[in-house]
């Protein structure tokens, strides 16, 4: 029996949601529109992704509710994990999401000031259901600050304290979302994604910067056990034309060589 | 019918979907009386062994299905805790399991990859499984390479290696599924593994429904 000895890395699209479309920014503004959210997840379920994650940009930078209707619909035909990200605030919504088939939660703006909420859906659902998503800025002077509220508002908290006080309260995955990276496509923030996976044990996901494969490979070198991209899989060539591409698993076995 | 028991742990939504998808007909119940007179059950759960075995007490559910799998014969599927609530007990715990498959369930030890990297305890991700020949949950399976998504940090280990039903590797070789007659779970989640998750229970229960 021939077993593959190295794990792929879980490659992801991320797409965010504003209204009943897919948009994406770079540098969490400019904002361009992709095409109908229910369209392109079939795209997406068709090409069979590793997993798929949803971040609702109006629930987090509105202080909106997550409408849990319209994710059912989207979830109800997609037959992988499915992340979900924006307004959570309460276990109520939690429930509702997962129930409607939903598999992790992302919790960004919540975390820094209820942080329960992370214990209870790791208690209720497993930790690997609960994901704590970060927004991070490298300013000019100093080290990395992090924001809340769809980057729009910094806290003081410092990146490393904020996320081991988080995986004490049980989360079990981190989304690490470099703003100055986001749509860029040049590129990972490899010493942020370094830094982080030397300095918490739960699996860290690279979000902000993927242009290419090789980009995918540097983030797990970096010590990534996960790659999140929105640009990349949205858009092709320089013009940015709205095309959903996705790598083949043959091509990323080929990139990680892995026979 | 297909009788998805809910005992409190975990997320069926995407069961239900799945069942749906595929034009298989379910019920999500707590009710110890419809498990006792289910026609096939599904032990979905993740989460803690303990915390699934206590679960099931305190609900009333282990004598129905006791009665429904043990007495009866109702064809039985775990799917990830479920699965390895079918064994005698485990590491992450001190509770007896169900039993009903001869074995123990294991931590990954502290392992490495290739390149000397520590490998990240739960094993999360997409992982090529190697069905067994002649098990029931993979009768014609006809896919040169299978996937399936796995999220867990403890794995069965039977005592009789005929019980396995698949196997994959992270770190160390494991066992994905068990089988033993109308008992059977998977650690992976074919509720979340596209074809392969689709093609697997569809297969199952075709099957059931022809015998």
């Amino acid at each position: 029996m021939s077993t593959a000895k190295k794990q792929l890395p879980r490659v992801i699209p991320c797409l965010l949601l504003k209204g009943h479309g897919l948009t994406k920014s770079v540098q969490f503004k400019d904002f361009k529109y992709v095409g109908d959210a229910v369209n392109a997840c079939r795209i997406f379920n068709e090409k069979e992704v590793d997993e798929l994650m949803f971040l609702d940009i109006d629930a987090s930078r509105e202080n909106k509710k997550p409408r849990i209707e319209f994710i059912k619909e989207i979830a109800g035909e997609l037959f992988m994990p499915l992340g979900y990200g924006g307004g959570v605030t309460s276990m109520h919504e939690a429930d509702q999401l997962f129930a409607g088939g939903v598999e992790k939660i992302s919790i960004n703006t919540a975390a820094y000031t209820n942080p329960s909420l992370i214990t209870d859906i790791a208690n209720h659902y497993g930790s690997q259901s609960a994901i704590v998503t970060v927004d991070v800025r490298k300013p000019l002077i100093g080290g990395y600050k992090l924001y809340s509220n769809g980057g729009q508002v910094p806290q003081k908290v410092a990146l490393l304290d904020h996320l081991r006080r988080m995986e004490d309260a049980g989360a079990g995955e981190f989304v690490i979302n470099s703003i100055d990276q986001d749509g860029k496509m040049n590129g990972f923030d490899l010493r942020l994604i370094q830094t982080v996976s030397e300095a918490v044990s739960v699996p860290v996901v690279a979000l902000g910067g993927a242009g290419n494969k090789q980009h995918i490979l540097d983030a797990c070198q970096a010590g990534a056990s996960a790659v999140a991209a929105g640009s990349m899989f949205v858009f092709h060539g320089k013009h940015r034309a709205v095309l959903i591409t996705y790598p083949g698993r043959r091509e990323l076995k080929e990139l990680f060589g892995i026979a | 019918m297909v009788t998805i028991v809910n005992y409190g742990l975990g997320n069926l939504g995407s069961i239900v979907n799945m069942l749906k998808k595929i034009g298989v007909p379910n019920i999500l119940t707590s009710d110890p009386a419809d498990v006792v007179a289910a026609e096939r059950l599904i032990l979905p759960g993740v989460g803690h062994f303990d915390k699934g075995m206590s679960l099931l007490h305190e609900r009333g559910l282990m004598d129905a299905l006791n009665e429904a799998v043990v007495r009866r014969g109702v064809p039985v599927m775990g799917i990830c805790l479920g699965m390895q609530l079918l064994l005698e007990g485990s590491e992450e715990g001190s509770l007896p399991g169900l039993g009903w498959i001869k074995g123990w369930v294991r931590r990954f030890p502290n392992m490495q990859d290739e390149d000397g990297k520590p490998l990240k305890i739960p094993h999360m991700g997409w992982t090529d499984t190697y069905p067994v020949a002649g098990k029931r949950l993979f009768a014609r399976w006809d896919e040169d390479e299978t996937r399936f998504y796995f999220v867990h940090s403890y794995h069965a280990v039977c005592d009789d290696p005929a019980d396995v039903a698949a196997t994959a590797h992270y770190g160390i070789d494991f066992t994905a599924a068990v089988e033993h007659g109308h008992i059977s779970g998977c650690q992976f989640h074919p509720e979340k593994s596209h074809r392969y998750g689709m093609k697997l229970l569809t297969h199952v229960y075709r099957q059931e429904t022809a015998a």
